[in-house]
């Protein structure tokens, strides 16, 4: 039975790269991006239902920060902390990094993904839940997270899915495929 | 159906959310079952489900890719809220639904008085397993398909089938429920909240996992330990049926560990017994499992008539299985 530290995770060298770049740049942009999102597609914040302006951490197990992710009408807000400085967090997601990206877009099931303990939950699990049906509905592909549409979003979503096709590949070779069914539908 | 009839089976597949109506659409279900963001049905849990237009929109996708919408109505209404169970099955009749899936009488005599039209199911939920029960609902109310309780064996469905004229369908994958389902009262005991009034077993509002630092988990619910899972052993959602208790001087699960449903080996003999439809169980999952179980069993079902082989498909949805374990349940009984 495979365990967290045989998941499909990055090798150390990318966590080690990453580490001192600044973050709020990257904070910047994932938070205007994200109200943009929320602004364009008004439906998802409804069904989030209790979930609207909660903090909910994200915790990528290889690398070195945290996201806290709050969704709201107007503040919306992405920032990134180390991953000790998550207590403000009403319930915390932890799995390998290409892990949760395969959730946002709904290559991977959140619920096979937790029976094999390739992800874990802590806190509230009806939050956790809310915004895992949630994104499911989003369909956040990365030209839809970017606004694109037609031929530009196509294009960086043929991309984004080379990159990450390359980027499980690479990630297979230093430890394995989560056990789950992680083949796109 | 009469036993031995060989008409192909129907697949009936779940969506929790309109993207998950689309995938199961997409993957060749012939039916697909939702229901409302609300009470009215068992799988009331936060994010899931559909608003009136949502599932128009669905309905109108669905019928698209020439597959079904069944709506479920399927909680028991409540003294003094009867016109919410009311306005669900108008507003599923409004969206083009191609039946409504109750247990109910009240809204089953609402249905079958308000819209003749609109086919009727009756929901597992009713806990019909008597020729008589279900000929009572059939005559009362028009009901043209009973949703099987999970506690019936293979033989015990033929037998039903012979002396029934209403259509079954019955449970082929998924989360198993292993008690007579409508009349469980433990997810009422342990959280003030069930899948017969509040639509939902086990809420996640009352589910609390920890980790303690040598990986080891445990899953309570309602503050009742459930059970534990060492570290990279597979884990389960705590549904007080599936936990592990102490009585007797001895520990174990009261009737299987934490296991799903699969019974792709029976569909033939499902077949032969006289079974209409074949359901799968999983509102509450996302597009990658909808998709991949439904295309696995599009297989499955197919393959009886062609001949080809579905075993490698089925075999890969293992992983989707709570505690990563497969069981025929019920309809072998191979339970102590």
């Amino acid at each position: 039975m495979p365990n967290q530290s045989s998941s499909l995770n990055l090798p150390p060298l990318v966590s080690s790269l990453i580490a001192p770049l600044p973050k709020s740049p990257m904070e910047m942009l994932l938070s205007a991006f994200t109200k943009r999102l929320v602004a364009r597609r008004p439906e998802l914040l409804r069904r989030l239902g209790a979930v609207v302006k909660v903090p909910i951490a994200i915790v990528p197990d290889d690398m070195p920060h945290a996201f806290l992710l709050s969704l709201d009408n107007e503040k919306s807000s992405v920032s990134i902390c180390e991953k000790t400085e998550i207590s403000d967090a009403q319930a915390v997601v932890r799995a390998p990094f290409l892990v949760l990206l395969g959730l946002l877009d709904g290559t991977y099931d959140g619920d096979a993904l937790f029976f094999t303990r390739d992800l874990r939950i802590e806190g509230k699990t009806d939050y956790v839940l809310a915004l895992r049906n949630t994104l499911e509905e989003a369909d956040l592909s990365p030209g839809e997270f970017f606004g694109l549409s037609g031929r530009s979003a196509d294009w960086v979503n043929g991309v984004g899915a080379r990159m990450l096709d390359k980027a499980r590949w690479l990630a297979a070779r230093t430890g394995s495929q989560p056990s789950t069914l992680g083949r796109p539908h | 159906m009469p036993e031995g009839t060989t008409k192909r089976m129907e697949l009936v597949c779940p969506a929790g959310t309109p993207a998950a109506l689309r995938a199961a659409a997409d993957a060749g279900a012939d039916a697909i079952y939702c229901g409302f963001a609300n009470e009215t049905n068992a799988r009331n849990f936060p994010g899931l489900n559909f608003s009136p237009s949502e599932l128009a929109d669905g309905v109108a996708y669905a019928h698209a890719k020439g597959a079904r919408v069944l709506v479920a109505i399927n909680t028991f209404a409540q003294a003094g809220q009867i016109h919410l169970w009311e306005e669900a099955v108008n507003d599923a009749a409004s969206a083009g639904a191609d039946a409504v899936i109750a247990a109910d009488i009240a809204v089953l005599q609402h249905a079958a008085t308000n819209h003749p039209d609109l086919r009727l199911h009756l929901s597992v939920q009713a806990a019909a397993n008597t020729p008589e029960a279900i000929r009572f609902y059939a005559e009362t109310f028009g009901v043209k398909r009973v949703v099987l309780p999970r506690v019936l064996s293979v033989p015990e469905i033929a037998a039903l089938n012979r002396e029934i004229d209403v259509e079954t369908e019955v449970f082929v994958f998924g989360g198993l429920c292993v008690m007579t389902e409508g009349r469980c009262a433990l997810s009422s005991y342990a959280t003030g909240k069930s899948p017969n009034l509040t639509g939902v077993c086990s809420p996640p509002d009352h589910v609390d996992y920890t980790e303690d630092p040598s990986g080891r988990l445990q899953a309570r619910l309602g503050g009742f330990t459930i059970d534990s899972f060492e570290s990279g052993q597979a884990a389960g959602y705590p549904t007080l049926c599936k936990g592990q208790f102490s009585a007797i001087e001895k520990t174990g699960y009261l009737f299987e560990d934490p296991v799903s449903l699969n019974a792709f080996e029976l569909l033939e003999e499902l077949s032969s017994a006289g079974v209409t439809a074949l359901k799968i169980e999983g509102r509450q999952r996302g597009k990658a499992y909808i998709a991949g179980v439904v295309k696995a069993f599009r297989q499955a079902v197919d393959g009886l008539e062609s001949g080809a082989d579905a075993r490698p498909a089925i075999a890969a949805l293992k992983a989707f299985s709570e505690g990563g374990q497969q069981t025929a349940g019920s309809y072998k009984k191979t339970w102590r």
